[in-house]
């Protein structure tokens, strides 16, 4: 699903955040991504994300050489991507429905398939009866829900999150990571950017480890 | 180090359908409409700023539109003299009216003539008398001091100003002739301030499209200012770049159609009022003429220069603004 093939990441300026980064995760795998902060965890994200782009190295997403892509073909590539972020990133003046429909209206579905999915997305994360209210009045751990919910609406081969329980008690993190394995256990890869090492543990999944934009004991925890 | 998965999903499959969907006459009438309605209502929920906006851009088109609206029918009126362009041949004092006659009937079978009426001392004297108020004092003259008169009237096919210029020489040519006056000259006079009139006309009316279009492009910069997060949000969920230009396209062509709206609101009015003296004034000259308001072809037109300038400003600003905004 994501293949890094040494690859380094060079910001203007000589800064290298990344370097030689190689590793292989096949689809349908989840797995963990941690170090401490400028480990280059947020770089590896962005890249995946085509919001930056490689300096060197190849990387392939879904079977796809993506290292060059155009960027007129990014759209594209980044629907299959589902995105969630540490501050979620919702639309303060619409709905949580709206918010969810916002991939398939992207995607250009029909009026009637945007609701049936838009209602079973949220049905998944628990707010189906939210979906009238505007995301200010949920809580924070509600919010972070609705984000997951737009982020797997439209199906996505690939679920990308970065600090997803950075802003959530460590109960509310749990039940956001067992979305996560459950989505996962649907055939969903996903990759989640934590530094909550306690909850890491807790779960059994392969752990890719930065430390100053090395890769480090890759998947050892991964057999 | 791979990480096992379970490859349950054929992408292939995914894209294609995705596609197909795209594709689809029907999702993207639905699409282009639902965001037409959508910017629609955003421009609602705005009130007074909207109506401000499209008020600026109302009066600019207005403007325009008023002042060709005016000179088409000072030209309509002037053009109604042309058709009936005629030429009056004074003859000499000693010429009595049966000479004139046999002149006339010579006349009218020159190919380039069309008709030629006789207009005898005394009917010109009755005439003049009738229609500048002097009729007193007319009666006062013991003998008749003007002289017989043709109208001559060209061809149809003769009525071109240098045809008729032509034919004014040969008739100042013939020995009865004292003068032959082309009654065509300060209508053709007037046609040229009117041309003068169009051109100043047309370069008011392209400074205030230009007027238009910044108006319209500041707008739609501020308002893709204010939809910043919006828009990295939708570009990084797989928004394209038409998908983030499409709502602020629509926004920019509402407000070309409201302010064409507005505008020909302005110019009926106006003209409303204007109808009322100009009446009166017509009234005076004895003129069938009447004002004519904006007739459909043209009120489509306006709305089409609307829509056009609209969508032309709003493409500028998307253009300028929306290629900076990317997600990091």
């Amino acid at each position: 699903m994501i293949r890094f093939d040494n690859v380094s990441k060079r910001y203007p300026g000589g800064y290298e955040a990344l370097s030689n980064v190689s590793f292989d995760m096949q689809s349908g795998a989840m797995a963990f991504l941690t170090g401490h902060s400028g480990a280059g965890k947020s770089t590896l994200l962005k890249l995946v994300a085509l919001i930056e782009r490689v300096t060197r190295g190849q990387l392939f997403l879904d079977g796809q050489n993506v290292t060059r892509i155009s960027s007129r073909r990014i759209p594209y590539i980044r629907r299959k991507i589902g995105f969630i972020f540490q501050d979620h990133h919702l639309l303060f003046d619409r709905t949580v429905f709206d918010n969810v429909a916002l991939p398939l209206i992207i995607a250009g579905y029909r009026h009637q398939e945007v609701g049936r999915r838009v209602r079973a997305a949220l049905d998944k994360v628990g707010l189906l009866n939210k979906e009238r209210l505007y995301p200010i009045t949920l809580s924070g751990g509600e919010q972070q829900r609705v984000g997951i919910a737009r982020a797997v609406v439209n199906k996505p081969l690939l679920l990308l999150a970065d600090e997803p329980t950075g802003n959530l008690d460590p109960e509310l993190s749990r039940e956001v990571m067992a979305l996560f394995a459950m989505f996962n256990d649907v055939g969903v890869s996903v990759l989640v950017a934590s530094h909550d090492l306690q909850l890491i543990s807790e779960l059994d999944y392969p752990v890719l480890s930065l430390s100053q934009g090395r890769l480090v004991q890759p998947g050892a925890d991964a057999a | 180090m791979k990480y096992p998965g379970n490859p349950r999903r054929h992408s292939r499959h995914h894209w294609r359908a995705n596609l197909r969907r795209l594709l689809s006459p029907r999702t993207f009438l639905q699409r282009h409409a639902q965001v037409a309605l959508d910017s629609l209502g955003r421009l609602y929920r705005n009130g007074i700023a909207s109506l401000m906006t499209a008020a600026v851009i109302g009066i600019a088109l207005a403007m325009p539109t008023g002042m060709f609206l005016l000179l088409d029918n000072l030209h309509r009126l002037s053009g109604s003299w042309e058709g009936q362009a005629s030429l009056s041949v004074f003859l000499k004092a000693e010429i009595d009216s049966d000479t004139a006659r046999q002149l006339a009937d010579n006349l009218a079978a020159w190919p380039e003539i069309g008709a030629v009426q006789l207009v005898t001392p005394q009917q010109a004297l009755q005439e003049f008398s009738e229609h500048s108020g002097f009729a007193d004092v007319l009666g006062l003259l013991e003998d008749n001091p003007l002289p017989v008169v043709l109208i001559v009237t060209p061809a149809t096919d003769q009525t071109d100003p240098a045809l008729a210029g032509a034919l004014q020489g040969r008739l100042t040519a013939l020995p009865e002739t004292d003068l032959a006056q082309l009654d065509l000259q300060w209508v053709q006079r007037l046609a040229a301030i009117l041309d003068i009139a169009r051109r100043g006309i047309m370069v008011i009316s392209a400074l205030l499209a230009l007027a238009v279009l910044l108006v319209i492009g500041n707008t739609i910069r501020l308002e893709i200012q204010n939809r910043r997060e919006e828009i990295l949000v939708t570009k990084l969920i797989g928004a394209t770049n038409a998908f983030v230009r499409r709502p602020f396209l629509y926004t920019g062509t509402w407000y070309g159609v409201f302010g064409a709206l507005l505008a020909w609101i302005l110019v009926e009015t106006g003209f409303r009022l204007l109808s009322g003296p100009v009446g009166t004034l017509v009234g005076l000259y004895q003129s069938e003429f009447t004002l004519e308001t904006l007739p459909l072809a043209l009120f489509g037109l306006l709305t089409l220069t609307g829509v056009v300038l609209g969508l032309l400003g709003s493409w500028l600003a998307v253009g300028r603004h929306l290629h900076a905004i990317e997600p990091s």
